[in-house]
C-alpha cells in the first residue's frame, strides 16, 4: 500500500502538480509521477492538454498588463478626478 | 435610448489592463503607456456627453487613446525632427496625419496579420479574465501575465501558497473553458 502512494497520485494531486508544472513550479519527481498519471488516467490527460494549451496561447499573445500597484495608483488617481468632476 | 452606457466607475478594472497592452505593443515604453492610459481615462471623462452609444464602451476608449498615442508621436516627432522618425516611409505623397494613423494602427516590427492575430488573441484573453471573479482574475493576472513568484503574490495579497493555488486551478479550468469557446472553437 505504502508503495502504491509512493508511485501512484489522485487526480486531483496530478491536476495541482500539472499547474504548478506551467510555472515551472513542479519538481522532477511530481513531474514523474504526474506523467505515470497521464498514461493511463483519461481526465489527467484531458486536463494536462487543456492546461498546456492555454499557457501556450497566453505565452503566444506576449500580452502585458499593469502592475497591482499600479493600477491601484491609477484607480486613486482616477477616483480623485471622479470625484471632482462630480462636484 | 442608446445602445451603449458609459460606466466610469468600472473603467479601470474593466480596461485599463487591455488599453495597456494596447499601448505599449505602439510606444514600448512602460512609463509613457502607463501616462496615456492615465491620460485617455482623463480625456474620456471630459468628454463623456459626446458619447453617442454607438459603440461599445471600449471601442470609444480605444478610439480616444489611439488620439493620445498620435498625439504622444506628435510630441517625439517634432523634438526629434521629422527626418528621423519618417525614414521607414518610402512614399513622398504620405501626409503627417496619414503616417500617424499607420504608425499607431500596426507595429512596425510585425506583419499587420500577426498584429490583427495578436490583437484579438489578446481581446479574447482579456474578455475571458474580465469574466472571472475579481480574485481569480487578480492572481492569474499576476502569476500568469505578470509572472510573478508565488511568494510575492502571497505576500502582496494575503492568501496561503495553497490557497493561490487553488485560486489558480479556478481561474484556469474557467479561463481554458472560455478561451475554447471563444478562440479555439
Amino acid at each position: 500500500m505504502k508503495n502504491k502512494s509512493f508511485l501512484f497520485i489522485s487526480c486531483e494531486e496530478a491536476k495541482h502538480i500539472c499547474d504548478k508544472a506551467q510555472y515551472n513550479e513542479a519538481s522532477f519527481w511530481e513531474k514523474f509521477k504526474l506523467n505515470l498519471r497521464y498514461i493511463w488516467c483519461h481526465i489527467t490527460r484531458t486536463y494536462v492538454n487543456r492546461n498546456k494549451k492555454l499557457t501556450k496561447t497566453v505565452k503566444s499573445s506576449k500580452i502585458t498588463c499593469l502592475k497591482n500597484s499600479e493600477k491601484q495608483q491609477l484607480k486613486e488617481v482616477f477616483q480623485e478626478e471622479l470625484e471632482n468632476q462630480h462636484q | 435610448m442608446s445602445k451603449h452606457q458609459l460606466d466610469p466607475n468600472k473603467w479601470v478594472d474593466r480596461y485599463s489592463d487591455y488599453l495597456y497592452n494596447f499601448t505599449i505593443t505602439r510606444v514600448n515604453d512602460r512609463e509613457v503607456a502607463k501616462d496615456l492610459v492615465q491620460d485617455t481615462f482623463f480625456a474620456s471623462l471630459k468628454s463623456m456627453k459626446n458619447f453617442k452609444g454607438e459603440a461599445s464602451e471600449r471601442t470609444w476608449l480605444i478610439s480616444i487613446l489611439k488620439r493620445k498615442i498620435i498625439d504622444h508621436y506628435r510630441k517625439i516627432n517634432s523634438k526629434k525632427g521629422k527626418a528621423e522618425i519618417r525614414m521607414d516611409f518610402k512614399t513622398e505623397d504620405d501626409n503627417d496625419s496619414n503616417w500617424l494613423e499607420e504608425r499607431v494602427a500596426d507595429h512596425q516590427y510585425k506583419t499587420a496579420e500577426d498584429t490583427l492575430v495578436n490583437e484579438e488573441l489578446g481581446e479574447a484573453i482579456y474578455n475571458c479574465l474580465a469574466k472571472l471573479p475579481e480574485k481569480q482574475a487578480t492572481v492569474f493576472r499576476m502569476k500568469t501575465i505578470e509572472g510573478l513568484e508565488t511568494e510575492t503574490i502571497c505576500n502582496e495579497l494575503g492568501i496561503t501558497a495553497s490557497n493561490l493555488w487553488v485560486i489558480i486551478h479556478r481561474a484556469r479550468i474557467a479561463m481554458a473553458e472560455c478561451m475554447e469557446k471563444n478562440w479555439f472553437k
